[in-house]
């Protein structure tokens, strides 16, 4: 523990994420997830905070255990894990705030098969100090954050009209009322998520020449 | 010990396995108490949501034991059978054959009189769905509904649980003029139904909307006897 906690080196691990190695945009992690959440801003938000959660978590156990876990079945072993984790938050949310877990539903399993935890503890975790470690996953699950609540504030606001549930363009503006407007139903499908997401690459590499590959 | 040996790699599997299988066990069993009082909860307030009587998790339970008057049985035959109606699991009836399913009730007294709300299960895209529809006296009109999922798709299928799916629900018949039983029709724009039948599917929910259509269609001919014997 020769560095400080909050040494340049540390802070890297958690700034970096956000823009040079994020997970989604530049490790290209975790698509399937971002791609599934994000028709609206809400699950996209409580799904990021859950990846963020768990991530840390898991990438500190890992740590820990990373001097006895037999080299051969390393990736059982994470997933055993993060699948334990994940149970357990479940089981607390559906005994303690049940609306919450209802929220949740069907996303607190797929955190399990999200590929940007697997990468972290094999990448990461394995090979560096539980303090780190916990760093690197709340970098990563702010990485994975960001792309998250940008594609579905995009996808809320054309697909239905609403942010956080609430209605941002007017009733009036719509055809149906008269108006001139009307919601991108492609917004809601899964393919525009894709799209948003390969535009949010575009932008990220026009301002950050040294991500363009020779 | 040479931890690159099979001795160790089976030893460390079998110590994790155990160990987090015991943790997993313990929390499951500690917990189950306050879950099944969660999901009880949650029953009771879908129950009074579809006689549009709002309630918290918390007011829930004293508002039903004043509002829901009686819970009984029936068979497919329209007679009243013993049992526990509340705490009947419908996936096992459904499992069943008709002869032996036996089809919860619950009477619920409103401010526009008595309403009969039955339960109705059956499946989504990505799991099952439920429901709960409530009937007026006529045993044919319906008064209000409520829907719920397991897993479906937020933005699309989910939508069937939100309020904007479900209102219109509220003044829809499921018999036609003759007597015959038509359920209620997810249909998408441009599909033509009986208006009286109808409700607008979820666009993007298709599948979702198609498998409500079928839940209705299997619930309502389970029920088909009570109902038509107790609107005589």
């Amino acid at each position: 523990m020769s560095d400080p906690l909050f040494s340049k080196k540390h802070l890297k691990l958690l700034t970096d994420p956000l823009n040079s190695s994020n997970p989604i945009t530049v490790q290209v992690l975790g698509i399937c997830s971002a791609l599934a959440v994000t028709a609206q801003l809400k699950p996209a938000v409580v799904m990021a905070l859950s990846v963020m959660a768990v991530l840390a978590f898991a990438n500190v156990i890992i740590s820990l255990l990373r001097n006895t876990i037999p080299n051969r079945i390393r990736i059982i072993v994470q997933l055993v894990v993060i699948a334990a984790l994940v149970i357990l938050v479940d089981q607390v949310l559906k005994a303690y705030v049940y609306d919450v877990s209802k929220q949740l539903s069907v996303f607190v399993g797929l955190i399990i098969t999200n590929c940007i935890l697997m990468g972290r503890l094999e990448a990461f975790a394995l090979g560096n100090r539980p303090w780190p470690s916990f760093l690197d996953g709340i970098g990563n699950g702010a990485g994975y954050s960001v792309i998250l609540i940008i594609v579905g504030f995009f996808r809320e606001l054309f697909g239905s009209g609403t942010l956080w549930g609430f209605r941002i363009i007017p009733e009036s503006w719509y055809i149906t009322h008269g108006g001139f407007y009307a919601n991108n139903g492609m917004m809601i499908l899964p393919p525009m998520a894709l799209i948003v997401i390969g535009i949010i690459i575009w932008v990220q590499r026009m301002r950050n020449r040294k991500l363009i590959e020779e | 010990m040479n931890r690159n040996g099979n001795t160790y790699t089976f030893l460390y599997a079998a110590v994790m396995v155990v160990l987090v299988a015991a943790v997993l066990a313990s929390v499951s069993i500690a917990l189950k108490p306050r879950q099944k009082r969660n999901y009880e909860i949650e029953k009771k307030q879908n129950i009074l949501a579809s006689v549009n009587i709002e309630t918290t998790a918390k007011t829930a339970e004293k508002i039903y034991a004043e509002k829901v008057v009686k819970e009984y049985l029936v068979n497919t035959k329209g007679e009243v059978i013993k049992g526990d109606a509340f705490n009947t699991d419908l996936k096992k009836e459904r499992a069943k054959t008709p002869d032996k399913m036996a089809l919860p009730v619950f009477e619920c007294q409103t401010d526009d009189g008595i309403k009969y709300v039955l339960p109705v299960r059956g499946t989504g895209l990505w799991g099952p769905i439920w429901g709960f529809i409530a009937l007026n006296k006529d045993m044919n009109t319906i008064y209000g509904a409520t829907f719920d999922h397991e897993g479906e798709t937020p933005g699309l299928g989910a939508e069937i649980s939100t309020p904007a799916f479900q209102k219109p629900f509220k003044g829809k018949t499921i018999f036609d003029k003759s007597g015959k039983l038509i359920s209620i029709i997810v249909a998408k724009a441009g599909q033509s139904a009986p208006a009286e039948h109808k409700v607008d599917a979820i666009s993007g929910g298709t599948i979702t909307s198609k498998g409500l259509q079928k839940m209705l269609f299997d619930d309502f001919t389970s029920y088909k006897a009570f109902l038509t014997k107790k609107k005589l």
